[in-house]
C-alpha cells in the first residue's frame, strides 16, 4: 500500500466558514497540509476540528470558502475527493446487521472495489481482527469496534487519512499497535491528519500541528518549532524567600514553593549562585521541560486572538 | 474502481439487511395478509358483492392484499433502513464514499421494491394454497407493471420519510397517519362502487386507489376506473416523487449539514 507524495497538497482549505445556528463553528479557516505529512489538528472541544473534517469529508457544506483533497474540490469533484480520503469518525458507530468481514467488504464496494479480500485480510491482520472476521459487529468490544472503523477508513487505500480522535477510550496496547500501523502507512507515503486529546501522542507522531480555538486556526507550525517557541524550563524552588533579581520570573507561588520560568538549563547555575550569595537555603529543587501540553495551554490561554506570536502568561502545571 | 459497483453494493447491503431478519421482514407480513384473508373472506364472502357479482369476494380480496403488502413493505424497507442508519450514526458509511444522489436513490428504492415484491409474491403464493381455483391472471403484464410502479412509489416515499424523520416517532406518524389510512381506504377490502357518492369521489384523490385498482384489473380484467388512466397517474406520481427524493438527496437535506 504505497501512496506517492506529490507537489499537490493533500489538503487545501481556503477561507472556509461555517455557522450552525448561533454558533460560528469555523471562521475563514485557511490550511494547507502537504502530501506525506503526519499532521496534528488540536484544540479544545468546540474548536471546530470535527466541523473542518466534516467539510473535507463532504458531511458538511461550508457557507463560504473552498476545500480540496489532492487537488479535487470536495463540492464540485466530490467523487475523486472522497476516493482520495479515508475518515475514521469520532463516534463509535457500526451496522449491527453485519459481521466484521461483511462490513469491510461492503465499505470496499461503496468505493467501487470488489474482490478486495487480499487487502481486507491484510487489514484484519494489522488490526488484530483476523479471529473476529466472522463475528457480528454487535459482539465486539469498544476497542475492537474502533479497529473496524479504522479498517473501514483504509479499505479503499486512500492516500489521505483523517483520524478523528481514534484512540479515545482505547486501551494502551491497542493504541501502541494502532500507532505502529499508522506510522507504517505514513512511511509508505500516506498523509495522516490526526485529531486527539492525547497531546503526548501528537507530540510523538506529528511533524506539523495546527491548533484551533473558536473556529480559527490560532497556531500553525512544525512540532519542533512550536516546542521551541515556548522553549524553557520551569524550576520549582522550595525556599524561605527569593533573591530579589529573580522575583520577576515567578509565575506562581504555593507557600514556600516558587515556580520560576527560566530560559534554559544554563540559568540554573546563576539561580543557585544567587541563593548562595544571599545565604538562602534551597530545601528542594525540581525542574520540568516544556512539552506540547504546556505549549497548547499557553496558546489556548491567548483566546480571542489569531496572533500566533503573542505569548501569554505561562501556565504552570500542578506539581 | 468501477463507479457502478458502489450503488450495486449499497443495493446488496439493503437486500442483505432485510434478508438477515426475514422472519420479521417477509414471513410476518405474509402471515398478517393471510389472517386478513381468512377473517375477511369468512365474514364477508356471502355478504359483499363486487363487480356486479362477476367476482367472488375472496378472489377480489387477494389482489388487494397482495398489493397492500407490496406497498407497505416497500415503504417500511427504505424508511426503516434510513432512519435506523441516521439514528445509530452508521449512515456515515454511505455518506463518506463517492456515491451520487442517484446511486443512493436507486439502491434504496430498488432494495425496497425487491422486499415489497418478494412479500407480495409470498402472499400471492400462500393465498393460492388457501383458495385454489379462485384466481387467474387476465393481464399479468399489467399486474406486474402496477406492482413494480407501486413498490417504486412507496420505496421512494420511504426514502423521503426516512430522510425527513429525525426520530422513530416521526417516522411512525408518517406511517400511521398517512401511509396506513391511504392504504386501507384505497379499496383493498372493497370496491369503491359500494361506497356512498361522496366517499367514491374522495377515493379518486387517493393515489393508492389507482395502484390497487389497476393491479386488480391485471387479475380480473375488471376495474373501477380505466387501467390506462390509473397507469398514467401512477407513472406521473412515481416521476414526481422520484424528483423530490433526488432533490432532497442532492441538497443533502438532513443528511449533510
Amino acid at each position: 500500500m504505497n501512496a506517492t507524495p506529490s507537489s499537490v497538497p493533500a489538503v487545501e482549505v481556503a477561507g472556509v466558514a461555517k455557522r450552525f445556528g448561533d454558533v460560528q463553528a469555523l471562521c475563514e479557516v485557511d490550511l494547507r497540509v502537504e502530501a506525506g505529512e503526519f499532521f496534528g489538528l488540536l484544540g479544545p472541544n468546540g474548536a471546530g476540528k470535527t466541523t473542518l473534517i466534516s467539510i473535507l469529508a463532504g458531511l458538511a457544506r461550508p457557507d463560504r470558502g473552498t476545500a480540496f483533497i489532492l487537488g479535487h474540490d470536495v463540492a464540485t469533484d466530490y467523487r475523486a475527493a472522497r476516493r482520495a480520503l479515508g475518515v475514521v469518525p469520532q463516534e463509535l458507530v457500526f451496522d449491527p446487521f453485519f459481521t466484521v468481514r461483511e462490513t469491510l467488504r461492503i465499505q470496499s464496494g461503496y468505493f467501487g472495489l470488489r474482490r478486495n479480500d487480499a487487502w481486507i485480510d491484510e487489514l484484519l491482520h494489522h488490526l488484530d481482527l483476523t479471529k473476529k472476521a466472522d463475528a457480528n459487529m454487535r459482539s465486539l468490544s469498544g476497542g475492537m469496534k474502533r479497529r473496524v472503523l479504522v479498517g473501514q477508513a483504509l479499505v479503499h487505500k486512500p492516500p489521505v487519512i483523517v483520524l478523528d480522535e481514534p484512540t479515545a477510550g482505547v486501551d494502551v496496547e491497542l493504541r501502541q499497535s494502532l500507532w505502529a500501523f499508522i506510522r507504517k502507512l505514513n512511511r509508505d507515503g500516506h498523509t495522516i491528519i490526526l485529531t486527539t486529546h492525547y497531546l503526548e501522542e501528537a507530540e510523538a507522531l506529528c511533524n506539523r500541528i495546527a491548533m484551533m480555538k473558536g473556529g480559527r486556526v490560532i497556531a500553525l507550525d512544525t512540532t519542533k518549532r512550536l516546542l521551541a517557541r515556548f522553549a524553557g524550563i520551569i524550576a520549582h524552588v522550595s525556599a524561605e524567600r527569593l533573591p530579589a533579581e529573580w522575583t520577576s520570573r515567578v509565575r506562581r507561588r504555593d507557600g514556600q514553593i516558587f515556580y520560576l520560568a527560566l530560559d534554559d538549563y544554563a540559568q540554573l547555575e546563576a539561580l543557585l549562585a544567587s541563593f548562595r550569595r544571599d545565604g538562602i537555603e534551597v530545601e528542594e529543587l525540581t525542574i520540568a521541560a516544556t512539552d506540547l501540553e504546556q505549549v497548547f495551554l499557553r496558546i489556548m490561554a491567548g483566546s480571542g486572538t489569531s496572533d500566533e506570536t503573542r505569548v501569554p502568561a505561562l501556565e504552570v502545571p500542578e506539581s | 474502481m468501477t463507479p457502478s459497483v458502489g450503488w450495486l453494493t449499497l443495493l446488496e447491503k439493503e437486500l442483505l439487511r432485510f434478508w438477515k431478519v426475514s422472519f420479521q421482514t417477509i414471513a410476518a407480513p405474509v402471515l398478517t395478509a393471510l389472517l386478513y384473508l381468512l377473517i375477511f373472506s369468512h365474514v364477508l364472502e356471502s355478504r359483499v358483492s363486487v363487480f356486479g357479482g362477476q367476482v367472488r369476494y375472496t378472489a377480489f380480496l387477494v389482489p388487494g392484499l397482495v398489493m397492500m403488502s407490496v406497498l407497505q413493505n416497500a415503504f417500511a424497507n427504505a424508511s426503516s433502513s434510513l432512519i435506523q442508519s441516521k439514528i445509530t450514526g452508521n449512515l456515515i458509511f454511505v455518506l463518506l464514499p463517492p456515491l451520487s444522489p442517484l446511486d443512493m436513490y436507486a439502491a434504496y428504492v430498488l432494495g425496497a421494491m425487491v422486499r415489497g415484491l418478494v412479500v407480495g409474491l409470498g402472499v400471492f403464493l400462500v393465498t393460492l394454497l388457501i383458495a385454489p381455483g379462485e384466481l387467474h391472471l387476465a393481464h399479468p403484464a399489467i399486474a406486474l407493471a402496477f406492482a413494480v410502479l407501486g413498490s417504486a412509489i412507496l420505496g421512494t416515499l420511504g426514502v423521503i420519510a426516512g430522510i425527513w424523520a429525525d426520530k422513530f416517532d416521526e417516522l411512525a406518524a408518517f406511517q400511521n397517519f398517512l401511509i396506513m389510512p391511504l392504504t386501507f381506504l384505497s379499496g383493498v377490502f372493497y370496491s369503491i362502487h359500494t361506497l356512498p357518492p361522496f366517499w367514491q369521489a374522495m377515493s379518486h384523490f387517493n393515489p393508492f386507489f389507482y395502484m390497487i385498482d389497476g393491479f386488480r384489473y391485471g387479475f380480473f380484467g375488471l376495474s373501477d376506473i380505466s387501467p390506462g388512466i390509473s397507469l398514467g397517474l401512477v407513472a406521473v406520481a412515481a416521476v414526481v416523487l422520484a424528483a423530490i427524493a433526488l432533490a432532497m438527496l442532492a441538497r443533502g437535506y438532513k443528511l449533510r449539514h
